[in-house]
């Protein structure tokens, strides 16, 4: 975990990657968020996921806005590149990043506050533009920083910790995705790492946008009860309505199926995404179903998690755009300017 | 009157959406061939159709092309608007009206000293034409054609401009020129043509081109290797990006593959724009966004991220009258403070402010040259009337040997060479700090950040270590000044006054001080080009006794920046200050300077009869 000093030297028996690197390899700086923040245990998911999918770690681009969550880019993959921006403004940055080069794994850290207030329109924007990223929300209700204020993920009913009641319907990063063509939308679990490791590990390999919403209760301004995003309520309304698998592209896929079917989602990468389990007439690939499945659940009070939606054919945005195949930051200037001769040739129109 | 060759303005009175912006256009054009100076300014409404709106075309052998005050002819085609429109007419001047229906007799008294000529051609269109759309369209290109006549315009320059025009669409092309006939024989058949004052063909152009600043502008961007670009629609920069996409269009698919080697995103607003912008340049792409000031306004924000974290960005503001929604479709520079601080803290930029397309095309690149050099945000700052204004400038060129200055970047062979890369460490004589871009070298990686850090790149709440980064970045900007453009300064022997201007002032001032040196009233003149300022800018301050600075925005915006960031005293420093929304005029000049100076002048009086009232009716 990265909320405590290691040594730094590592033990001989720690294993490695594909890389030769190590676990320790995708950490990051010491956390200063408080003990038992959700946010740490998604940090930890993150360098697993990178270390297991053996990401290069100076190929990965970690950004943010500004919120609790959005310090977490400093607490992993330290040979990581690393940008914490502006409030709300991680989608955009993070856009103009990958227009710029696509060879980077991108991957934004956003809070519910970050994301569905002052950002909610980059974001909804840099859905529909299917940025390829992997955008993980750590949605906790509630304003850490500047001390407990409710956050438009806060549910109808849910208690602050001074004991006052939200009257306002909250924002579903997971609905609203789905209702603007988002083609990866997940929602999962601070403290389930079981559940959020493959996800995560899913979301770098889906070719557009992975909306990954994590519930992570503050446990400093909203793990009461009373309370709709603590641990406590989390684990007892928590409907996991998939699990999923991530196999990498070489690799054989050997798990036993389980009875509830199951469905494989090919990556354009060449890997695999195996939903092991599913319920009866779920699609994650057809979102109506989808929705519908939520609607009816969610109504019910239950908090649905798993890897729910996913469209891997929907282009990206440089697939809509047809950039050109090398990232443009290295396309060499003598393509990029068209010459004097040009110059004097187009004037011809302004005579 | 006299006979006066190429020397006289018109200006012609529309209604908005009816397609006169072609006929406008096309007689500038023919005049340009005619190988004339010439200037066309459109005064228009924002809105799409109904409203009036105005064009002003100057002719002027000896190249004085800003803004004319005194109309010798008024093309008179809105009849909303002739009480208005009657009362700009220079005495002995023309106007021109559609005599479908009579003119007022009311109106004719106003002006007794202006001669009426009539031509129905509402009539003519009417039974020439059988489509209702078609009728209003060819009105204009009749009036065009009457114009022809009376101005000898050369009528082959003008019928070949249409053939080339509707080359692909014959019956257009045919309408067109039956049109302008229409207007054309009405003309000869009924006045003496062609009028006392009219064009003949002079060889002034050759090396020119017509080029509006947006398109220039986009021109120079695609010449500089951008290759991201975000923005949101706003007028009147709109133009700058359609430019752009259209050359990348045309330019920058591969040749192999045809795939587009750049991005154009029109984001979300203009925080995303800016934000887009910073991404891409971080990444180390050439990135920009064009907007106007309310555009600025929203990304205040994170200007100051790109400023603080030390990250190129180019930012083009064709800016337009503020505040708040303001006048859109009319011309300021009013941003010149928003932009030079833009955002929160202690903020200053690079800003270069070029006074026509040709500069606005040279700019571009230096633009980039300078954000990436320095590693901040840069501003160009045009203006509506160069932006979307046509211009007679000369040819663009491009030195093929261009490389662009990509600033201290460290490559992988570089990393490899230090012990170990910290972001704001080991500046050079310029106070700058290399810098690594993502996804080139393990060993380049660093941690961008919005919020106080140290020179190693860390977080900071140390007041010492804060101060050490801002007090750099002071440095910095200012080692700027010496890598922007050097002012325009004209001296004249034995000045009493320096006056000094920015941006699409140029030409008003310029033939302003002529006139006035023809009179005895002799000035240094100075067009700053660029923020911070060089050297040559506090020199030519101290070397005057006090100077005039004439700009167009209600606050003397440069003459504050002169006095805080140059040793210049506040009272040497006069303003001179048009910001109507109208291009600024030499006549504003001289009238500005003689009545500071307290000269009784009755030449200014001759100069410009009616120009005072006209232009104070056209503001108000």
């Amino acid at each position: 975990m990265p909320s405590i000093n290691k040594p730094i030297a590592t033990h001989p028996s720690l294993q490695k990657n594909e890389l030769g690197l190590t676990i320790r390899d995708y950490e990051g700086g010491m956390s200063t968020l408080c003990a038992g923040c959700g946010h740490d245990s998604i940090t930890a998911a993150i360098v697993r996921a990178l270390w297991e999918l053996s990401i290069t770690p100076h190929m990965v681009a970690k950004l943010s806005g500004i919120g609790c969550s959005s310090k977490t880019p400093a607490y992993f993959v330290n040979g990581a590149h690393g940008f914490n921006s502006a409030h709300g403004r991680m989608p955009p940055i993070a856009t103009g990043a990958n227009a710029a080069n696509h060879d980077l794994i991108y991957v934004g850290i956003s809070g519910d506050g970050d994301s569905l207030s002052i950002g909610l329109g980059h974001m909804c924007h840099a859905i529909r533009r299917n940025v390829r990223m992997v955008y993980v929300i750590e949605n906790n209700g509630v304003y850490g920083l500047t001390k407990g204020q409710f956050s438009a993920s806060a549910d109808v009913g849910s208690k602050s910790k001074k004991g006052e009641a939200n009257n306002m319907a909250p924002i579903d990063p997971v609905m609203l995705g789905l209702s603007i063509g988002a083609t990866f939308v997940a929602r999962s679990f601070s403290g389930d790492k079981e559940q959020l490791v493959p996800i995560l590990k899913a979301a770098v390999a889906h070719r557009g946008f992975a909306i990954v919403d994590v519930i992570s209760p503050c446990v400093t301004f909203n793990d009461h009860s009373g309370s709709t995003k603590s641990y406590l309520y989390t684990r007892q309304h928590e409907l996991k309505a998939t699990e999923t698998d991530f196999v990498a592209p070489a690799s054989e896929i050997l798990a036993h199926i389980g009875q509830n079917g199951a469905v494989n989602v090919a990556m354009h990468d060449g890997s695999v995404i195996r939903f092991k389990g599913v319920p009866r007439d779920y699609d994650p690939t057809n979102r109506e179903k989808v929705v519908a499945y939520l609607e009816e659940h969610q109504g019910n009070g239950e908090v649905v998690t798993g890897l729910l939606y996913v469209d891997e054919k929907a282009p990206n945005i440089h697939e809509m755009n047809d950039t050109c195949d090398v990232p443009l930051t290295r396309v060499p200037f003598e393509k990029l300017c068209p010459g004097a001769e040009t110059l004097a040739r187009l004037q011809e129109d302004y005579r | 009157m006299r006979t006066r060759v190429n020397d006289f303005a018109i200006k012609l009175a529309n209604v908005n959406g009816t397609g006169s912006a072609s006929a406008n256009g096309l007689l500038m054009q023919a005049i340009f061939r005619m190988g004339i100076p010439v200037s066309g300014k459109n005064l228009f409404p924002s809105n799409i159709q109904g409203l009036p709106t105005w064009y002003e075309i100057r002719v002027n052998h000896k190249g004085y092309t800003a803004r004319a005050l005194d109309y010798d002819l008024m093309v008179a085609m809105n009849s909303q608007t002739y009480g208005k429109d009657i009362r700009e007419v220079r005495e002995g001047g023309y106007l021109l009206y559609d005599s479908t229906w009579p003119l007022d007799p009311a109106l004719m008294q106003v002006r007794d000293d202006v001669n009426f000529l009539g031509v129905p051609f509402a009539q003519l269109c009417n039974e020439s034409f059988r489509e209702p759309r078609e009728r209003i369209l060819m009105k204009n290109i009749a009036y065009a054609g009457t114009l022809v006549a009376i101005l000898n315009v050369d009528i082959d320059v003008v019928t070949a401009l249409l053939d080339q025009k509707y080359a692909a669409k014959k019956a257009l092309r045919e309408s067109n020129h039956r049109a302008l006939r229409l207007g054309y024989d009405y003309a000869k058949d009924h006045f003496e043509c062609p009028l006392p004052f009219h064009l003949e063909t002079m060889d002034a152009n050759s090396d020119k081109i017509l080029i509006d600043g947006n398109t220039a502008t986009a021109l120079g961007c695609v010449y500089a290797g951008a290759t991201v670009a975000a923005w949101y629609p706003i007028t009147p920069s709109t133009g700058a990006l359609d430019a752009f996409k259209m050359f990348c269009e045309e330019y920058r698919h591969d040749k192999e593959t045809g795939k587009k080697n750049y991005m154009i995103i029109q984001a979300e607003d203009e925080l995303a724009a800016i934000g887009m912008v910073i991404g891409a340049s971080w990444m180390g792409a050439r990135a920009f966004t064009s907007t106007a000031g309310p555009g600025i306004s929203l990304m205040n924000e994170l200007l100051g991220l790109a400023y603080y974290a030390e990250i190129p960005a180019v930012v083009i503001d064709v800016q337009r009258v503020g505040p708040s929604t303001g006048m859109p479709t009319r011309t300021q520079q009013g941003d010149v403070m928003e932009c030079a601080y833009a955002s929160h803290g202690d903020t200053k930029h690079i800003c270069l402010y070029p006074a026509n397309p040709n500069e606005a095309f040279h700019f571009a690149p230096k633009a980039f040259d300078l954000a990436e050099r320095f590693q901040t945000p840069v501003f160009l700052l045009t203006d509506l009337d160069i932006g979307m204004n046509d211009w007679v400038v000369p040819r663009l060129t491009w030195d093929d040997s261009y490389q662009p200055d990509r600033g201290r970047v460290l490559n992988a062979e570089d990393l490899a060479k230090i012990p170990k890369f910290q972001r704001f460490t080991n500046e050079d004589e310029n106070y700058i700090a290399a810098r690594t871009l993502p996804g080139v070298d393990p060993k380049g990686s660093f941690f961008t950040r919005g919020s106080g850090h140290n020179k190693y790149g860390g977080y900071t709440e140390t007041p010492d270590e804060y101060r050490e980064v801002m007090d750099r970045l002071l440095l910095k900007h200012k080692a700027a000044a010496k890598f922007a453009p050097e002012p325009v300064i004209i001296r004249r022997p034995d000045p009493q006054f320096g006056v000094i201007t920015l941006g699409g002032c140029d030409l008003a001032v310029r033939e302003a001080l002529d006139l006035l040196a023809e009179r005895g009233v002799v000035a240094d003149f100075m067009r700053v080009r660029a923020f911070p300022f060089h050297d040559d800018v506090e020199a030519f301050l101290a070397e005057h006794d006090f100077c005039f600075v004439v700009e167009q925005n209600r606050d003397a915006q440069l003459r504050s920046l002169l006095t805080l960031e140059t040793g210049v005293a506040k009272e040497k420093l006069r303003s001179i200050l048009k910001y109507g929304g109208f291009p600024l005029s030499a006549t504003h000049v001289i009238n500005g300077i003689l009545g500071s100076l307290g000269v009784p002048d009755p030449q200014a009086q001759e100069l410009a009869p009616t120009a005072a009232g006209a232009e104070q009716q056209m503001e108000e």
